[in-house]
């Protein structure tokens, strides 16, 4: 019997008997619907994450004050250490030819004060070259400046945030602030941008390093950004990160460093575990299909008992008879996933328009295996109906009216 | 041609072993018409079966153009049935979702013949069974006679030597009954072997030689 032909007697056996095709469909549908939309929404969830840790700045890396043995994860916010991290320690990283730039950092919170208003806001000291390691923009006016970062200015940049609430629809550049006890001339605005490792850069005021120690009273730094020469050059700019800082620390390693990298491998693993398990469960309503189209081909084969035993009585071998039944539930399977995957983009597709932040997208393995494990269902259940089918007695089958 | 010898049948039906069929011997030469008759429960339709390789029998020997069918494979005597046999059911035993012309074109298919050598043939056979305005009908939108007629055409369009019916009238009145009994005889007139199961004396009548069966025996 020729493949054609075998499709044809498929698709005329399905569409003999409406009702029982339809739920096979369905059945079908939902499952290989929900593995894909489960799939790409846990893809989605990781892609997510994935750019806001890009959005950081490339090939960065970043130097806590203590020791941690942690790889990845959260940096330790509070290190207890013996030494601090002083501009000195940054300012020496400088000097090596795989580290590009670098941006010491000091944080602490202060009353920002403009006319009338006043909100306590959280100050960063940092140097220029801050605004190209975290890949900052500005709204309007300019960044610090470059220069010495030991000797420290009273020019501030401000969040978008911050601009709003102190000077709603005035222009700050050039109008004179007071945070803490000091007064400030406010240089530029940072433009609209997210969060990024949870700081919202909207709600900062940035001032130069050495004015935020002297106003913190404090000469240690909360963490140092580097950005490296190139990507190739991260795990050398770490080692040589490690290395000064023993040099300039009597020895001791008493510093963690921490790469982009790290903290984003560990992320992609916990998403794509995740969309794994995700996947997994979405399986089970496949499989569950499974047993359903296994149930359907039975009913079809009793129904169609006569039928077999007619096609026994023409000379179709048992070997015809299976592939015959195989290609319906076959058949039938591909067709449910073919539905399936239309409702999944359907789905999709109104999701990303209702949430066009969240980058959510199908990935290509998830329709491969939706599609592969809907055939391999349909085949494995449709498996022993058939067999049954082809092993019926043909008198018997012959002698129901 | 066909050759039957000490041929046994037995049904286990309950704790009951029934003899269905019990050391029949019979031999039918090639374009023979051969009635089989006796009341029910006497085998006939057993012995048919066996005849037709759809039933083997649990002793004896059967030969068919000097085959020993008894020792053939599954596989083996489908391919016979497909080539040498054609069968005719009381019940017509119609595919319901096919038309008349797919149901003739069956046995074409199952075979793997090409397209345009299978339409040819089955529109030469739907001319010849009187059926040329009914291909398109599906079996519920036929006539019983029409059914038969299908039936027949599908049965014979394989060109078998062989062609067993099992009370191919019982479900018939008598005009399409006796219609489709004189197809039958025509394909007899061409050299087909036709042996035949039926409970009317009348019809017994017509063929060349009558069978009688009784408790498994041929009497």
């Amino acid at each position: 019997m020729k493949i054609e032909d075998i499709l044809h007697f498929s698709i005329r056996a399905s569409t003999g008997y409406r009702t029982r095709t339809l739920l096979m469909l369905l059945a079908m549908a939902i499952g290989v619907a929900s593995v894909v939309i489960l799939t790409s929404l846990g893809e989605g969830a990781r892609q997510y994450v994935t750019d806001r840790f890009s959005s950081l700045g490339a090939n960065l890396l970043i130097v806590l004050p203590g020791r941690s043995e942690t790889t990845g994860g959260h940096p330790p916010m509070l290190g207890e250490t013996p030494r601090d991290l002083t501009l000195d320690d940054a300012l020496a990283l400088n000097r090596s030819a795989s580290i590009r730039r670098i941006a010491p950092i000091t944080v602490g919170s202060a009353p920002v004060s403009w006319k009338q208003l006043e909100r306590e806001v959280i100050i960063l000291g940092s140097t220029s070259e801050l605004y190209e390691v975290r890949h900052l923009s500005m709204g309007q006016g300019r960044f610090l400046p470059a220069g010495d970062p030991t000797r420290g200015g009273a020019v501030c940049v401000i969040g978008y945030k911050v601009k709003h609430e102190l000077f709603s629809n005035q222009s700050p550049p050039g109008e004179w602030v007071r945070i803490g006890d000091r007064r400030f001339r406010v240089i530029g605005v940072l433009a609209k941008k997210g969060q990024s490792l949870g700081l919202d850069m909207g709600d900062v005021v940035i001032i130069p390093v050495a004015s935020a120690q002297a106003l913190f009273n404090t000469s240690s730094l909360f963490r140092i950004l580097v950005q490296a020469s190139s990507r190739e050059a991260i795990p050398r700019a770490k080692q040589v990160i490690l290395n000064v800082i023993r040099e300039r620390h009597d020895g001791e390693e008493d510093v963690t460093v921490v790469t982009q990298d790290a903290v984003l491998s560990t992320f992609d693993r916990i998403f794509t575990a995740l969309t794994l398990t995700v996947a997994g469960i979405a399986a089970i309503s496949l499989s569950v299909a499974g047993v359903l189209i296994m149930n359907v081909m039975l009913v079809a084969v009793s129904q169609r008992t006569t039928e077999i035993g007619l096609l026994k009585a023409l000379g179709a071998p048992r070997r015809q008879i299976m592939s015959l039944f195989l290609a319906e539930s076959a058949m039938l399977s591909l067709a449910g996933a073919a539905l399936g995957l239309i409702v999944a983009f359907t789905v999709i597709w109104v999701l990303a328009n209702i949430f066009p932040d969240f980058p959510i997208r199908i990935p290509l393995w998830a329709l491969a295996a939706a599609i592969g494990v809907s055939l391999l269902t349909g085949l494995v259940f449709g498996a022993l109906p058939a067999r049954r089918a082809a092993r019926l007695d043909p008198v018997e089958a012959l002698s129901r009216r | 041609m066909i050759y039957l010898d000490g041929i046994e049948r037995v049904f286990q039906v309950g704790d009951e072993a029934v003899h269905a069929l019990r050391d029949v011997h019979l031999e039918v030469k090639q374009g023979e018409y051969i009635a089989v008759m006796g009341p029910s429960g006497s085998g006939k339709s057993t012995l048919l079966n066996i005849i037709g390789l759809l039933d083997r029998p649990d002793r004896g020997v059967y030969r068919l153009d000097d085959v020993t069918a008894t020792d053939l494979s599954d596989d083996q005597q489908a391919a016979v049935r497909r080539h040498k046999i054609g069968f005719v059911f009381q019940f017509f035993h119609l595919v319901p979702r096919l038309s008349a012309s797919e149901n003739i074109e069956l046995p074409l298919t199952l075979a793997g013949m090409e397209p345009e050598e299978r339409k040819s043939r089955v529109q030469a056979a739907l001319k010849a069974f009187g059926l040329a305005g009914r291909a398109k009908h599906r079996p519920d939108q036929l006539s019983g006679g029409q059914r038969q007629r299908v039936a027949i055409a599908r049965a014979t369009i394989m060109e078998p030597k062989v062609v067993l019916a099992d009370e191919p009238t019982g479900n018939l009145d008598r005009a399409s009954g006796k219609d489709v009994i004189e197809i039958l005889e025509r394909l007899n007139l061409k050299g087909v072997t036709l042996i035949m199961v039926t409970h009317d004396p009348e019809l017994g009548k017509r063929a060349s030689r009558e069978i009688h069966m009784v408790d498994g025996r041929i009497s």
